[in-house]
């Protein structure tokens, strides 16, 4: 790879944060196109051509473990390490330790997937890994920690920046998450029994589960809001009170909300309720973080009609809002009762996940890379290209899927004048067909948008060399 | 008012005061559900016999396939109590009922039907069917076919180890014979003798034959284990000797 300036003689350690960039573009197209393939088995089921690789049970976790581990992971990374590095003025603690970061997270994401398709999973969603892999994500994890930690203690600025408030929260709560989560007894190098069993198993995945949406997908995206969207508008963060107070809340909140995923089922009722209330409390937080973001456009909006980077991070903090918003609503018990099993849960998932999680990445990406490289983006058009695909794509995805989700909850409850269930089961698959359709074009769309983000990306890092930076690279029209 | 500025330059009081707030939520919500009597039902016979037991060693190297599989991926395993749920599926899942599951299965999504009560609803014939080609027996399902299943003999070499781990995480199989009798008290005679540890391979050729699961008597096949188990699914508890209800007071 090109890059102008050597990685020792450099004030910061660019080079990781190269590396992490480059496999999160990667990890992003493999895991995007796993998504098509998964979503077009939903539509027609021949295409597992009756592989057990590659059947939807055992392909789903390679699609959720690139795009939130391999792809999310990646760009989680490097913006942290770039982002503590500049706030605190200092350099990483250490190059080694964070090499160590970089190859054992990459060693993680192939032998996840690898697991997978082998079949040897935990079969707990988001933490399929066995115990092995386990192991090493901790040993990264603790090793990560130490360098984000020993990186802040070194600061010369006194004063810790709101976004690393947001990635130090992130890097303890996995931690906690990933440790009581993946409690098993082995069994062989590839088979173990988790330590927990039924209900109580049911609250601490979905405790794992709901946070690791909170604080992997959520508060350390924030924390990479909190940096660049100031930088690329030039702007200041709208309130500095507000960002206390929403922080506090979002990560002490979070936590209660876990379980709003196992309404109705055979938990307690009391705890179904307190896991709503929270949810539903979560709303302002989540919101607090959308308004900080979005109003410190104050007094730059006009850039938004000529900075397709802004578009990114703009729009995917209106998607946050939304998705913040529907969050809490499918959070109420009553609300829940339709949409528990249907495909509402997964347009929400992909609501936050394409609308903010991708969107808010590829606006950093692009604001990076004519950074990292010390050169302008190849297309300034092809940012602007696959702004509009990714939200097309991700309007497209969750329309499909608020369709089909709601359709299928009324079509399961739905009675005949003689008081008999209305429709079979299958009568309901058979409706989902053209939302599954409809779904994966949609997740088509957004992917071809990701494969134009590969070239761009690709385009501007082979001509790093000869093109010098020149200033500001990408902002102006 | 609290300075905040006070918490931003010092490391030390901002990772302590990060670690109180994320651990709050899970200490109030999960911890008491280890303590807490009612969360996991009593179901017992008149007789005092406990009506949920472990696995047999076929029925847990089929839920071993099962998770293999992702099953779990689109098939929940956990009916709510709604009038719907109990037309279409039975009486709603107690906490009792997958209390011996390591990992819960209880699912997040129904891209095909619940299967906490298909024990006995269909054939072994019809499962093995509906196995190989989903779409012979149900046109409109966009199951993926599993027929290598009917074609794979059974490792069931590690079935004592699977058992005595489980055992560690608290599963009541038997090693010795005060946990033998013990496991005859609480589940009567028939049960205890598959929960015993040292005859699980026995046992489990003994069923795959007896039952039949697969069409095929002669070898045990993974397709054998997948039906046991999906063949045992919320039959344990015999909802006819109880009131209707009987276990809202857990709720």
């Amino acid at each position: 790879m090109a890059s102008v300036a050597i990685g020792s003689s450099e004030q910061y350690n660019y080079d990781i944060v190269r590396k992490f960039t480059i496999m999160a573009l990667i990890w992003g197209a493999v895991g995007m196109l796993v998504g098509v393939l998964i979503a077009s088995e939903l539509a027609w089921p021949f295409i597992n051509f009756d592989i057990p690789y590659i059947t939807f049970g055992r392909i789903r976790p390679v699609h959720t473990g690139a795009v939130i581990f391999g792809f999310g992971g990646s760009i989680l990374f490097a913006t942290s390490y770039y982002v503590v590095q500049r706030t605190c003025q200092t350099r990483l603690l250490s190059d080694a330790l964070a090499s160590i970061t970089f190859w054992g997270w990459q060693v993680i994401i192939v032998l996840a997937a690898l697991g997978d398709v082998l079949g040897y999973s935990q079969g707990r969603e988001y933490a399929e890994m066995e115990w092995p892999i386990d192991l090493l994500i901790a040993v990264v994890w603790v090793t990560y920690a130490i360098i984000f930690i020993g990186t802040l203690m070194k600061r010369k600025e006194p004063h810790i920046y709101v976004a690393n408030w947001f990635y130090l929260a992130f890097i303890l709560a996995v931690a906690l998450l990933h440790i009581f989560n993946n409690l098993a007894i082995p069994v062989s190098l590839t088979k173990s029994y988790p330590l927990f069993s039924g209900a109580q198993d049911a609250m601490v995945q979905w405790w794992y589960g709901h946070n690791a949406v909170g604080f992997f997908l959520t508060a350390a995206f924030l924390g990479m809001m909190y940096y660049f969207v100031p930088k690329q508008a030039g702007r200041p963060i709208y309130s500095y009170r507000l960002s206390i107070v929403h922080f506090w809340a979002l990560i002490f909140m979070y936590m209660w909300a876990g379980t709003h995923h196992l309404h109705w089922t055979a938990i307690p009722d009391w705890s179904s309720t307190l896991a709503a209330t929270f949810s539903i409390m979560l709303l302002m937080p989540s919101w607090g973080g959308m308004i900080n973001g979005i109003m410190t456009m104050s007094g730059a909006w006009d850039k938004l009609r000529t900075d397709p980077i802004l578009r990114f991070l703009i729009v995917s903090l209106s998607f946050y809002g939304m998705s913040t918003f529907e969050g809490p609503m499918m959070s109420l018990k009553d609300v829940n009762a339709l949409s528990h099993y249907t495909d509402w849960t997964i347009g929400h998932v992909h609501s936050g996940a394409l609308g903010f999680v991708a969107m808010i990445s590829f606006g950093t990406i692009y604001h990076m890379l004519p950074r990292l490289w010390d050169t302008k983006m190849f297309s300034t058009k092809l940012i602007n290209a696959h702004f509009w695909l990714a939200t097309i794509g991700t309007l497209m995805y969750i329309t499909a899927m608020w369709i089909s989700g709601i359709m299928q909850g009324l079509m399961w409850r739905a009675y005949d004048d003689f008081g008999n269930l209305q429709y079979s089961f299958a009568e309901s698959v058979a409706a989902m067909h053209p939302y599954y359709v409809m779904r994966m074009l949609g997740g088509a769309v957004f992917l071809v948008g990701m494969l134009l983000m590969l070239y761009n990306c690709f385009m501007t890092i082979s001509q790093a060399k000869k093109v010098p930076a020149g200033g500001l690279a990408v902002g102006a029209a | 008012m609290i300075d905040h500025g006070k918490i931003e330059k010092n490391l030390g009081l901002m990772l302590v005061m990060v670690l109180l707030a994320i651990s709050m939520g899970g200490l109030v919500e999960i911890v008491p559900m280890f303590f807490i009597k009612g969360t996991i039902e009593d179901v017992k016979t008149p007789e005092g016999v406990k009506m949920v037991h472990p696995y047999t060693a076929l029925e847990q190297r089929g839920r071993d396939i099962y998770i293999r599989e992702g099953c779990y991926l689109c098939h929940s395993q956990m009916i709510r109590p709604f009038r719907d749920e109990a037309m279409r599926y039975g009486h709603y899942s107690l906490a009792a009922e997958s209390q011996y599951d390591h990992p819960f299965q209880w699912g997040s999504k129904r891209t095909g039907p619940d299967l906490a009560r298909v024990g006995k609803k269909y054939s072994n014939e019809w499962q093995v069917q509906h196995l190989i080609a989903p779409r012979s027996m149900v046109p409109e399902s966009v199951m993926p076919n599993y027929p290598w299943l009917l074609n794979t003999p059974l490792d069931y070499s590690d079935v004592g180890d699977r058992m005595a781990a489980l055992r560690i995480t608290g599963v009541p199989y038997s090693n010795s014979k005060e946990e033998y009798d013990r496991n005859v008290k609480d589940f009567g005679a028939d049960v205890a003798k598959q929960l015993h540890i040292p005859d699980a391979q026995k046992n489990l050729i003994e069923q795959a034959k007896t039952g039949n699961y697969d069409g095929n008597p002669a070898d045990v096949t993974e397709m054998d284990a997948l039906v046991a188990y999906l063949q045992v699914l919320g039959t344990m508890v015999d909802f006819s000797k109880f009131d209707n209800d009987s276990f809202v007071k857990y709720r």
